[in-house]
């Protein structure tokens, strides 16, 4: 299967949870090599995307290729070229680091030394290499994160979905993150980043999609969104990001509405690692 | 395909870490089987644990009910141990106020002319009352009473029949016989005599083991999707079936040890012997677990959250309890509830056990319900594999 320039092409994908339709035939692409900052309101349907797009989700119609493989039709091999750091940590708290490492890298089918290899160098790079034989149970959310980081990286992805990878985190950890997710982006990994941090969207992202109510309402570079915002001079990407959403915080009108959305979703704030 | 042996074998072992790991886990999983035998042990009462049952006399006789009395007294359970613990009343209608106020649980009342009566040849009459309110208890001590006051009658009937005999100068009758002509002469298959414990034992093993594959198997699903561990494994180029038969051979396992457990209580604390092949058994466990497996998985593939496959499970698990015949024989049901108990896996499971653990069976004699649990298992997890394939990715 040839590969296409574009590493991610989504077309009318649509997911409905019975009566609430939570993607509206959504259609866009991610381009090989760059950072796709993918932002949104709560319950906007950024979450419920990125779970159809790891293979997680089945959609309910429209398509779209990873790498030039069907997500419905190709899942294992869309599932060799991603890597993903999900909403909530992908670790098991009675193991250890390397155990949990080893795990999931088995299931990929590498070998230990292979496994082994990676780990160590990727442990070492964000500063866990004391604690990779301690149960994770004993983890901050910072370091359990991290580890959750170098699980995504295990099977050397093209792609990195990173579902808000800094929430709750404290300012070094953000840093380290943010920099190493840098790092991992001049190595020619794609990344497409979610995040509710405006600033961070910013600071990484090469394009920004905004999905609102199922739909994109905006896709471009930072600069040329900014420059559609009226009324303001030097505007930031939260104002784009306010223009284009609104003021309506979500979770109060979606609850009006009886509409309580999938059970993973359950609104970023408050969620509890 | 090749990989599926493997994958399946990784998230075993992974489950089966994780569970060493979990000391509360751990813990609780080695008391429950001990719990429930213990319990069931020693709570259930059986013909020889019913000893000390308060009971009222009245006497209004005096030697004749005396003598009859004293028998009621002096009947043991064991050596040194007696069956009735006698409290004595001034009326029938003060036993009564007895077993309201639940001094006692029964009582026997003698009428003034129970000698009276003996002696001219009419029929005497005593009056056993009941405890309506404890019928386990009320049944063995009423029960044991009227034996009582049979025996003592038929001593009677013995001593005048003798005397009647000897005036007709006829040889040859024995008294005894012509009171009671027929006698009957209890045989079972196995020398020695059985009790409850026996009869229940495999009921309970086959239970602990296979609601520790159903809880257990839609728990542990359950639980990592709501963790957003169960996203790692599923985001894997693994065969789906290697990840739900990789989880239900951990809680199989698991399964086994606790049957294990039970089957060593129930030997060497209960003094329960094994009279059939414990290979069999074993068998029969794993047949059991087999049949529950696919069940386990629809309701795991079905419920998101754990609280929610629990309370699906509840709704399985409680008629079983009673139905599968672990605690009550099935033939005493209605016939209603005969026909439901026969659509249960887990009756053929304990049936079968039974007949191995108890009376020694061979593979043989348990053949049916060695099918039975076979077909079972592959229908429903015909049906559970693919719906947990859709299900999972909704």
């Amino acid at each position: 299967m040839a590969k296409a320039e574009n590493t991610i092409e989504v077309k009318n994908l649509t997911k409905k949870f019975k009566k609430f339709t939570a993607v509206d035939s959504i259609s866009f692409n991610v381009e090989k090599g760059e950072i796709f900052g993918f932002l949104g309101p709560n319950g906007a349907g950024k979450s419920t995307t990125i779970r159809m797009l790891t293979t997680l989700l089945t959609p309910t119609s429209g398509t779209a290729t990873v790498e030039g493989y069907d997500i419905k039709k190709d899942q294992n091999e869309v599932r060799r070229h991603i890597g993903l750091v999900a909403e909530k940590i992908i670790l098991y708290n009675h193991l250890s680091a390397m155990e949990n490492l080893e795990f999931f890298g088995k299931l990929n089918h590498l070998s230990k030394d292979v496994i082994r290899e990676r780990s160590e160098g990727w442990i070492k790079r964000l500063g866990m290499e004391d604690w990779k034989d301690a149960q994770a149970s004993t983890y901050s959310t910072g370091m359990k994160q991290r580890i959750n980081i170098v699980r995504a990286l295990l099977t050397e992805p093209d792609i990195l979905f990173l579902d808000e990878p800094t929430l709750g985190l404290d300012p070094q950890t953000t840093f380290m993150i943010r920099t190493f997710i840098q790092e991992l982006n001049e190595k020619g990994i794609t990344i497409i980043l979610t995040t509710h941090d405006m600033i961070e969207a910013e600071a990484l992202s090469d394009r920004v999609a905004i999905i609102d109510h199922g739909e994109i309402q905006a896709i471009d570079t930072v600069e040329n969104l900014k420059k559609k915002v009226k009324d303001k001079k030097n505007p930031t990407l939260e104002d784009v990001f306010l223009q284009v959403t609104g003021l309506d915080i979500r979770d109060k009108k979606e609850k009006s509405k009886g509409q309580a959305g999938p059970p993973w979703r359950g609104g970023g704030q408050n969620r509890v690692r | 395909m090749k990989h599926v042996l493997s994958d399946l074998w990784q998230i075993t072992k992974k489950d089966l870490l994780e569970f060493a790991r979990d000391r509360i886990r751990l813990i609780t999983f080695i008391i429950m089987p001990i719990f429930m035998m213990v319990l069931t042990g020693f709570i259930f009462p059986s013909q020889t644990s019913v000893k000390n049952v308060p009971i009222g006399v009245v006497n209004e006789n005096g030697q004749t009910g005396g003598q009859l009395i004293q028998i009621i007294k002096n009947l043991e359970v064991t050596k040194g141990s007696k069956v009735f613990e006698t409290k004595t009343y001034g009326s029938l209608d003060a036993i009564k106020d007895g077993i309201k106020k639940q001094e006692i649980n029964g009582g026997i009342y003698i009428p003034a002319e129970f000698s009276k009566d003996i002696s001219t040849n009419k029929q005497a009459q005593v009056t056993i009352v009941e405890d309506q309110s404890n019928p386990q208890i009320s049944g063995i001590a009423t029960q044991t009473l009227t034996n009582i006051v049979q025996g003592f009658g038929k001593e009677i009937g013995k001593q005048k029949v003798g005397i009647l005999v000897a005036k007709t100068g006829a040889r040859g009758p024995d008294a005894g016989a012509l009171v009671t002509p027929i006698t009957s002469k209890l045989e079972g298959i196995l020398p020695g005599s059985t009790n409850y414990f026996e009869f229940v034992a495999p009921g309970i093993m086959a239970m602990v083991v296979m609601t520790a594959v159903l809880t257990g198997l839609a728990a542990s699903v359950s639980r990592e999707r709501e963790q957003g561990t169960l996203d790692g494994i599923l985001i894997s180029p693994i065969s789906r079936l290697a990840i739900i038969l990789g989880k239900a051979m951990s809680q199989s396992i698991r399964g086994l040890a606790q049957g294990a457990i039970v089957l060593l209580l129930a030997i060497f604390l209960f003094g329960v012997t094994i009279n059939g092949s414990i290979l069999l058994v074993a068998l029969l466990l794993l047949l059991g677990i087999f049949s529950f497996v696919g069940l386990g998985i629809l309701v795991s593939a079905s419920a998101a959250e754990q609280e929610t496959a629990t309370q699906l499970l509840f709704m399985f698990q409680f008629p079983m309890l009673f139905l599968s015949g672990a605690f009550f024989p099935i033939q005493q049901m209605p016939k209603a509830m005969q026909d439901i108990a026969h659509l249960l896996p887990l009756t053929y499971a304990i049936e079968a056990l039974r007949k191995v653990i108890i009376l020694g069976a061979g593979v043989s004699s348990v053949t049916g319900e060695l099918i039975i649990l076979t077909v079972f298992g592959a229908v429903t997890l015909a049906i559970a594999v693919p719906l947990f394939r859709k299900m999972i990715t909704r």
